[in-house]
């Protein structure tokens, strides 16, 4: 197997994907992108690959592949052995899917408000930040009881699962889009959980956790 | 209401956009000095610029239909305006004209700090091996070597020289760790140029320029210039290694307090002010700059 990762380092879905296969020991080849300023997500050559001219697109073989949910679920089911990152159990697929989906929704928020601040998309900064905002709220609650009940991730299993990454590099960047973490403390905690999961990795402008508290 | 900018600060030439990045009869809008901009360039290319009034992003424009126009200089790959009267000349780099030199613009970053702020991070050796770990320092070289500064009085500019570093991949050229040598320019307020070691010809340097566009006196947007000796990246290739750099000073930026830069010595403990931060922040104290700093109390 040949795996070449289609790639921008700034962009928070190419690293769900170069977390999970860093924690896989999966080995991987990377084709930058300059998705920034060059827009190179929209050449014919990158569209003919991903006519949604989205970033990341993942090339295993002859299989070309897009969406960070979609291909973490794939890298999951094919390279890990342990089978814990996208379990079979039919109840934790869908509540995997359902953290894949919630994860699309904080790109949409989170990371808009970065676009528009960092890189000047034109998107409506206030309005992404009220939607990531609301997010951050029920993930806070649900990470809350999540630790009373003595679950540390989001879905069921005692394990982090893909849910767990694709759901952290836009909580992570969210203060590059002017939203701060303050107020969702079970949050943070989690954060620095998959901070310590073997493996992980860190992206530019996403730091190391500091030393485990004991 | 924001206050009006100091004159220094409204006379000078302050960048707005990468000129290539400006698409032909689209209008791009932005923020100078608090103030709303519009640009566009015209069939000929050439950057027009001009007050924004009810104009948006991404509006078809004929630049020939703009009559109230704003003075624009392009260098270095990048326009630049003046909001006030400008000087006739912008900062020198001569080393961008020679020929076997790959130039490019590596993106235009909103950042939440002063423009001086970032001015003095980039000035800062200090962070390299805690925020550049790996690339440009690592544990435990962490030491700053004594280095020399002046202000030069011909070009008006801080000038800071025989700053050595050992770096584990000094630029994308670098094959193994080196120890590299580096100049610093600050040849005007919110710009600086860097020179340091090559590692594909130790007789030239490589040149990394910062220009900061003051948005308001608490943002601004970084314009990163690249003026490099190399044979085998390719421009993709180069600018992710300086995205990745200054995407990791980033959130070390943006969490800076406060987000202007005070100019009373007595105001910051010196641990990342330096002796090139100190002069820097005293050249621009000497020059009434007011804008972006916490002026000195007099
Ligand atoms: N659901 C997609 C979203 C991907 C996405 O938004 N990618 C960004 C880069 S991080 C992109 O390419 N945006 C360009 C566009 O949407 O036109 C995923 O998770 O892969
Ligand atoms: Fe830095």
């Amino acid at each position: 197997m040949t795996i070449t990762l289609y790639d921008f380092e700034l962009s928070g879905n190419c690293y769900k994907l170069r977390l999970l296969m860093n924690i896989l020991n999966v080995p991987y080849a990377i084709h930058p992108v300059d998705f920034f300023p060059g827009r190179e997500h929209k050449a014919d050559w990158f569209l003919r690959l991903n006519p949604f001219g989205q970033l990341p697109v993942l090339k295993d073989d002859d299989l070309v592949l897009s969406d960070s949910g979609a291909i973490l679920a794939y890298l999951a089911k094919k390279y890990d052995t342990s089978g814990q990152w996208f379990p079979d159990d039919p109840a934790v697929t869908a509540e995997i899917l359902r953290w894949h989906a919630v994860a699309d929704d904080i790109s949409a928020t989170s990371s808009a408000a970065r676009l528009a601040l960092g890189y000047s998309y034109p998107f409506d900064i206030e309005k992404s930040q009220k939607g990531a905002h609301r997010i951050f709220r029920i993930l806070d609650e649900h990470l809350w009881f999540g630790e009373k009940a003595g679950r540390d991730w989001l879905c069921a299993p005692a394990h982090p699962t893909t849910a767990d990454i694709a759901c952290f590099p836009y909580v992570m960047l969210s203060e590059e889009g002017g939203i701060s973490r303050q107020d969702y403390p079970a949050l943070r905690r989690w954060t620095d959980r998959v901070r310590r999961i073997p493996g992980f990795m860190v992206m530019s402008g996403i730091f190391p956790a500091g030393p485990a508290k004991t | 209401m924001p206050k009006a900018p100091d004159p220094i600060t409204r006379d000078l030439w302050h960048v707005v956009a990468a000129t290539d990045e400006l698409k032909i009869g689209l209008i791009e809008t932005t923020l100078l000095l608090d103030r709303r901009l519009a640009m566009t360039r015209g069939l000929d290319g050439e950057p027009v610029v001009w007050f924004a009034t009810d104009e948006e992003n991404g509006d078809d424009i004929d630049a020939d239909s703009v009559l109230d126009r704003l003075p624009v200089k392009t260098a270095y790959g990048y326009t630049w305006t003046c909001l006030g009267t400008p000087s006739a000349e912008l900062f020198p780099i001569p080393e961008f004209a020679e020929a076997d030199r790959v130039n490019m613009s590596c993106g235009s970053i909103g950042i939440h700090v002063s423009a001086p702020r970032a001015v003095e991070n980039f000035l800062d050796m200090g962070h390299f091996p805690y925020v550049h770990t790996d690339i440009l320092g690592s544990e435990p070289h962490t030491e700053v070597k004594e280095y020399d500064v002046e202000v030069s009085e011909e070009r008006d500019e801080v000038l800071a020289t025989k700053c050595k570093f050992m770096q584990p991949r000094a630029a994308k050229s670098a094959t193994q760790a080196m120890e590299v040598e580096y100049v610093y320019r600050v040849p005007h307020p919110f710009c600086s140029v860097l020179y340091k070691s090559c590692p594909e010809d130790e007789s030239r340097r490589d040149v990394i320029g910062i220009f900061l566009q003051p948005m308001t006196e608490e943002t601004c947007r970084a314009h990163l210039l690249q003026s490099m000796i190399d044979s085998t990246s390719t421009i993709t290739d180069l600018r992710r290694f300086q995205q990745t750099i200054f995407g990791q000073d980033k959130p070390i930026l943006e969490n800076q307090y406060p987000k202007k830069l005070p100019l009373d010595p007595r105001a910051e403990t010196p641990i990342r002010a330096d002796k090139s931060a100190i002069a820097y922040r005293r050249w621009l104290s000497q020059k009434g700059i007011t804008y972006g700093v916490i002026p000195q109390a007099s």
